[in-house]
């Protein structure tokens, strides 16, 4: 018996919800297998690292500040891919979002009041859209692959943060370290449940997927972008403008990833440092794919992922197991989910090989 | 050689299953040496199904094959070609930026390209198939590519050839010197089975037909000793109507204007447009004819807006100057199109067919309101009156456009249109691949529009429609158009000339149109 992939005459309905169940099943029964492999208890493993961040009030809380930034990069990212424009470079988005924001929140160290802190988000959301401009203006003028350039855009923000923290923003009391000053209380994004780190960010995550979703379905601006996206000919007999899907979505998408950034160092770390990004804007992809392009998808994408971050810090400290496993749950997500995802197009049919 | 008696080729009880769909059902047929054997349907019968389980592409469910008399099982196309099977597709498989025969030599394993170029000289001098091998694809017409295509099969002295719609290319001129050396062919032996849907072809050509009709065959009959009416009623199941024409209806005032419209080619391999003009009245039907790739896409682009023309007046509908405008603003000017590629161009296949609506009609009807909401409610409505005005057949209550059959898809977008009551319309390629029944549904419509006072537009690369539906035809070669006559004063033969572009009473060369124009 030889499985055979036979392509549906319609894509299912069913599967498109049912493979990322499927994907996360799959990826579970591969971690045991690694966990064995590596010698540990898999069950042991697995409950450290699916089961335990779900335990304390404490730990749930958490997830949802994990979820929060990859929900709103998601959410972003898949408007984006839904027009077939690939934004690969949330990651440097993120990281300039935070740059434009610290550059508001560490220059005015003696400013008070909320509009200060809204200065700031918005200097995040420009900083995205900044480091987003790039790659579009470049793929409609030039026809430059917007992976390839808004990638390797990453790096540069990386390097450009490294060389801050280290450089003209280095905490002059931070004992050589290189992180910048503390961001006063007016720039610390408000807790909202006391004894734990959820914030406000959590709404704002919410809101924006919420209103993208509704975008996305109800309004002609979504109607374009996905025509765009599923037959660009066909936009354009329509009278939709190519180019200006392009810079639409990277724009959007750019300048989310930025307020993600801005809102990330408010309400965690309180301060710039070269490791802020914790690679929220790669892996904000796999959110965005795990909830199936739909921006209000992106919000269980990130829920999912932030499982697999608070899991692996668990494992760290209870399991002595490496930070890389976290990576490698991640990938094999990612991998599965894509595998499992042809089964919307296909059919797999058990039949024995006809004789040649 | 063979047996008279034993047919080369025999089908028996051929069923080919897609899930529980019955592509084929129970298909027999049997084609002897030398004999030419026409396979005819409407779109969606079943012929290319059977044709590719004959190649080697498909396997079948049940049934099986007989050549010469012997059970064989033909487990791929180089297997079919080891059998002696050729075949040409309607689609070429040829490689642009090669020579013909550096094509022909990588269809030929182990052939080597020393002595190949005197071979096909030779198949070419003996078959009527003029080519000159050393020359690149990308510069051939559609004709001389199809001549590449024979070439390579007859290369492999195949016993039989199967040739899929091969004449939807050609000019009329093309298609006679294709059919004598289809004759010349099966006078040495070669069976040639034509799948073809244009039945006066068919008739001329073919001693024997195979009528398939949703995957089963219900009539084999002599094409010759019947009429094209009662073919076409075999393969529909009923008979077919013709359609009733607008003969003598008074031509009205200029609504469509093309003016010295010039544009480069979009790519490398497109065609750029030179100086086109041309005036289209109220209650007219003008059509373009042409051979593939001649402009056809070129112009229509230019018509609907999608790419710009380099002066507004250029274009103008109903006297006002439309070439600097988008497809949007020519729509609400009162202009209406149906580009020739249904699925990815005319709709979206992914989406549903209220969306579809959206897609052409989003301002020009106002199907969206303040602040881009869409009206879910008009839209839908929308589609459902075009489903029902055009008898638009789909399952279910929310399909896909992508799996609507074609004729009903083409029903659909060209439905959606004429319901707008455009006061010019401009259609490419309106019947394309579209069953006899839906075509006369979409003809009617279109001469029933220009009864009503509209301008109506239409690009086809069928002559026969043409002839049956226009008031006036022009013809486009290279990018230029030639100036319109009424269809009274037409025959095939004057329009196949233009069409391979020779020009009564013009002296110029067309094929360097730099030079011609310089």
């Amino acid at each position: 018996m030889i499985p055979r992939l036979e392509a549906r005459a319609e894509p299912s309905a069913l599967m498109t919800l049912a493979s990322p169940v499927i994907a996360i099943g799959l990826t579970l029964v591969a971690g045991a297998v690694m966990f064995a492999l590596m010698g540990r208890d898999p069950a042991e493993a697995l409950w450290v690292y699916f089961v335990s961040p779900f335990m304390d009030g404490y730990s749930r809380a958490e997830l949802v500040v994990k979820a929060v930034p990859l929900a709103l990069i998601g959410a972003g990212l898949a408007v984006s891919f839904r027009a077939n424009v690939w934004n690969i470079g949330a990651a440097g988005q993120y990281v300039a979002g935070a740059m434009a924001g610290g550059l508001v929140a560490l220059g005015a160290p003696e400013a008070t009041g909320t509009a200060w802190f809204l200065l700031y988000l918005a200097a995040g959301v420009t900083g995205g859209l900044v480091w987003a401009a790039v790659p579009a203006l470049l793929r409609t003028r030039f026809n430059a692959n917007e992976i390839l350039v808004s990638l390797m855009l990453t790096y540069v923000a990386a390097l450009m943060l490294d060389w801050a923290v280290r450089g003209p923003w280095r905490d002059p009391l931070g004992f050589g370290f290189p992180q910048s000053r503390d961001f006063t209380a007016t720039f610390q994004m408000p807790v909202i449940l006391e004894g734990t780190r959820l914030h406000a960010g959590v709404i704002v995550a919410v809101v924006v997927a919420v209103a993208l979703m509704l975008m996305m379905g109800r309004t002609m601006r979504g109607f374009e972008l996905r025509v765009i996206g599923a037959a660009p000919r066909a936009g354009a007999f329509a009278g939709f403008s190519q180019a200006g899907a392009v810079w639409f979505a990277l724009l959007l998408s750019g300048g989310l990833a930025g307020l993600a950034g801005a809102i990330e160092v408010s309400a965690t770390v309180h301060q710039l440092q070269p490791d802020i990004s914790a690679g929220y804007g790669f892996v904000a992809i796999i959110a965005a794919f795990l909830g199936r392009l739909n921006p209000a998808g992106a919000l269980f994408g990130g829920l999912v992922l932030a499982v697999s971050y608070i899991g692996g810090e668990n494992a760290q400290i209870l399991l002595k197991l490496p930070k890389n496993v976290t990576g490698i749950f991640q990938g094999m997500l990612l991998f599965f989910l894509l595998g499992c995802d042809t089964l919307i197009r296909h059919r797999i049919i058990w039949r024995r090989r006809a004789a040649a | 050689m063979t047996d008279a008696a034993v047919p080369l080729l025999e089908a028996r009880g051929i069923t080919r299953l897609f899930g529980s769909f019955a592509a084929n059902r129970d298909v027999s047929l049997a084609i002897r040496a030398g004999e030419r054997h026409a396979l005819l349907g409407e779109n969606g019968a079943g012929k290319s199904t059977l044709v590719k389980m004959i190649y080697g592409v498909l396997a079948p469910s049940a049934g099986e094959f007989r050549w010469e008399g012997r059970a064989v099982e033909i487990a791929s196309p180089a297997a079919a070609r080891d059998m002696g099977i050729g075949m040409v597709f309607q689609h070429f498989n040829l490689f642009d930026a090669l020579t013909v025969a550096e094509n022909i030599a990588l269809a030929l394993p182990g052939e080597r390209m020393r002595g190949l170029g005197a071979r096909i000289a030779e198949v070419s001098r003996a078959y009527g198939l003029a080519i000159d091998p050393n020359r690149a694809v990308h510069s051939l017409s559609a004709g001389e590519k199809q001549r590449v295509e024979i070439i390579r099969c007859l290369l492999q002295a195949p016993r039989l050839l199967i040739m899929d719609e091969p004449t939807s290319v050609l000019t009329p001129q093309e298609g006679a010197l294709l059919f004598a050396t289809l004759r010349r062919l099966s006078d040495e032996g070669v069976a040639i089975l034509y799948i073809s849907h244009k039945l006066d072809e068919v008739r001329a050509l073919c001693e024997a037909a195979t009528v398939l009709r949703a995957g089963e065959v219900v009539a084999e009959c002599d094409p010759r000793a019947v009429s094209s009416a009662e073919i076409a009623a075999l393969m529909v199941g009923r008979d077919v109507a013709q359609v009733g024409r607008a003969d003598g209806a008074a031509a009205g005032p200029v609504r469509l204007a093309i003016r010295s419209l010039s544009l480069p080619a979009p790519s490398q391999f497109g065609t750029a447009l030179h100086e086109v003009s041309l005036d289209v009245r109220g209650g007219e039907i003008l059509g373009i004819a042409g051979v593939a790739g001649e402009g056809q896409s070129e112009l229509m682009q230019a018509l609907i807006g999608e790419r710009r023309a380099p002066r507004p007046e250029a274009i103008a509908v109903d006297g006002r100057a439309v070439g600097h405008l988008g497809p949007d603003a020519r729509r609400l000017a009162g202009a209406a199109f149906v580009p020739e590629e249904r699925a990815g161009h005319a709709a979206v296949p992914e989406m549903g067919l209220p969306e579809n609506v959206l897609l052409s009609h989003h301002r020009a009807e106002r199907l969206s309101g303040p602040a881009g909401w869409i009206r879910a409610g008009r839209t839908a409505a929308w589609a459902a009156r075009v489903r029902t005005a055009f008898d638009v057949r789909a399952g279910g209550a929310h399909p896909r456009a992508g799996s609507l059959s074609g004729g009903n898809l083409q029903k659909f977008v060209v439905g959606r249109e004429i319901l707008r009551e455009p006061g010019v319309l401009v259609v490419n390629q309106p019947t394309w691949g579209v069953d006899p029944g839906a075509a006369v549904v979409i003809r009617q419509a279109l001469i029933d529009l220009a009864r009503r006072g509209a301008a109506v537009l239409v690009i086809s690369q069928d002559l026969e429609e043409l002839f049956a539906i226009a008031d006036r035809v022009a013809v486009i070669h290279t990018g230029r158009l030639s100036a319109p006559r009424p269809v009274g004063e037409l025959d095939a033969e004057t329009v196949g000339l233009l069409m391979g572009g020779a020009d009564p009473g013009a002296d110029r060369d067309d094929r360097h149109p730099a030079e011609a124009h310089a």
